[in-house]
């Protein structure tokens, strides 16, 4: 069983799997967002307090969402490859860092954005806030320490540990509107029982959810492919494999 | 010939602190560094006694976290680059013994070192006599809670030339979470009220870094040693 295992985690197959993988995450996020994009903007009604300003939540929710899932998706992966030794899952958290950190950087912007009508403020020294500028710096941490090291197998262990680390911030992220008195709002969709929210601007918020995960899948199985490909680059099937 | 894990802890923590006496000026600068950084405020706000008096907790923390940052950088350097560090771990015992070991005998060093120095910035920053006890406490849980987070991140960086800078960016978003409590602890105690729930979580931060830092540093140091 466990020859199979590391069979699928060799470099080659999973160089031909991303590349599979990728058109179709492509096709499912377009569509996804498209339809979550076209009904959230044109289609749902106006918030009762908020008017038109909470559209946003379509690209902020998700891409706040989504910074945790690549934080966890990254810690994962490093933990994977320091326990069982499989390299590529090295290629898997060097390839999600950077785009956890850009997602990130969006759920903050577009965050301080709709901070700016609603609570008459870009930013507030909230935990919500403040501890996902922590998750940023945490992304800066992993990603500058990776590169710090002049053997790059030593730089992966080194961050794959740091980001492992790191995951105690996660749940701190995602409780701290629960745990403090927070200018954020609480959580309206993530929750037992019936969400807190209309389904005519529910639907279109789990569209964008799902479309941002396909995006993050795609852009991920693109990065890695490029990971997988530099640190494979001494082997013959990468010779072969980018023969013109 | 094996020894115990608490006697060879005992020896690498008599060891590191006689090294640090043998060298005063080590155990001495980052506690100047404070003073000169508390010295700063009043000196580039306004020296009015209620601003000082409110800014005082933050002021005090900030502080003690850059003087703790600045002398962790040497925790495991000087012995990693003279393979002290190597030949204990060859020795037999497991890595986490030595990492407890050298990380309390920096916070007996430097985070001792502050807590007896608090009162007299905490004077010059017109903090309250009656406020110095729950500064004091929460000065000693944080800076413990500090020495755990940077032997974690000081174990990370020690094979590296530049690894300060590297040493400060990971180890100062681990420890916003103490900043928050430690100070609001103080300015609780200031303003009069209970600071109990902040000194609490310090307390439940300090026992948690207490118990998996050292699993963690041992195996940052596994990765950089090799």
């Amino acid at each position: 069983m466990w020859t199979w295992f590391y069979r699928l985690a060799s470099p080659p197959h999973v160089y031909r799997t991303a590349a599979a993988l990728t058109p179709w995450f492509f096709a499912v996020a377009a569509v996804t967002i498209g339809y979550g994009l076209i009904d959230g903007l044109a289609f749902a009604p106006p918030d009762y307090q908020q008017g038109d300003a909470f559209r946003i939540i379509y690209v902020h929710a998700p891409s706040a969402w989504l910074s945790l899932f690549a934080y966890t998706t990254m810690a994962f992966a490093g933990a994977v490859a320091l326990i069982w030794r499989i390299k590529v899952g090295y290629a898997v958290a060097a390839a999600a860092a950077p785009i956890g950190a850009s997602f990130t950087l969006v759920a903050l912007v577009t965050g301080s954005l709709w901070g700016r009508p609603m609570w008459g403020t870009y930013w507030a020294w909230d935990p919500r806030l403040t501890s996902e500028l922590i998750l940023l710096f945490l992304y800066f941490g992993v990603i500058s320490l990776r590169q710090a090291f002049e053997d790059p197998a030593r730089g992966d262990r080194a961050a794959a540990l740091l980001g492992i680390v790191g995951v105690i911030n996660v749940p701190i992220v995602h409780f701290s509107v629960y745990w403090w008195n927070s200018l954020h709002q609480g959580g309206t969709v993530m929750r037992l029982g019936k969400p807190e929210m209309a389904t005519s601007m529910l639907w279109p918020l789990l569209a964008m959810l799902f479309g941002f995960m396909c995006f993050f899948g795609a852009v991920l199985c693109m990065r890695l492919r490029g990971e997988v490909l530099n640190r494979e680059r001494q082997s013959t099937w990468v010779r072969e494999a980018v023969k013109p | 010939m094996s020894i115990g894990a608490f006697p060879a802890m005992r020896l690498i923590l008599r060891r590191e602190l006689r090294l640090y006496f043998r060298r005063p000026d080590q155990l001495l600068q980052p506690l100047v560094f404070f003073l000169i950084v508390t010295t700063l405020f009043p000196l580039a706000l306004s020296p009015r006694l209620s601003l000082l008096r409110d800014m005082a907790p933050g002021v005090l923390w900030v502080a003690a976290l850059l003087s703790s940052l600045l002398s962790l950088e040497t925790l495991f350097k000087a012995d990693a680059e003279d393979g002290t560090l190597e030949q204990l771990a060859l020795s037999g015992q497991s890595l986490g013994v030595i990492v407890i070991a050298k990380t309390l005998a920096h916070w007996l060093v430097s985070g001792v070192a502050l807590v007896a120095m608090s009162p007299l910035v905490a004077t010059a920053l017109a903090i309250p006599t009656d406020a110095f006890p729950v500064m004091f406490a929460s000065l000693a849980l944080g800076t413990l809670t500090l020495s755990w987070l940077g032997a974690i991140g000081a174990g990370l960086t020690v094979g590296l030339r530049r690894g300060s800078v590297l040493l400060s960016l990971i180890v100062l978003p681990l420890a916003m979470p103490l900043l928050i409590f430690g100070a609001s602890a103080t300015d609780r105690a200031i303003g009069g009220e209970s600071p109990a729930g902040a000194l609490y979580f310090l307390g439940a931060l300090c026992v948690f870094t207490t118990s998996l830092a050292p699993v963690a540093a041992a195996a940052a140091l596994r990765i950089t040693l090799e």
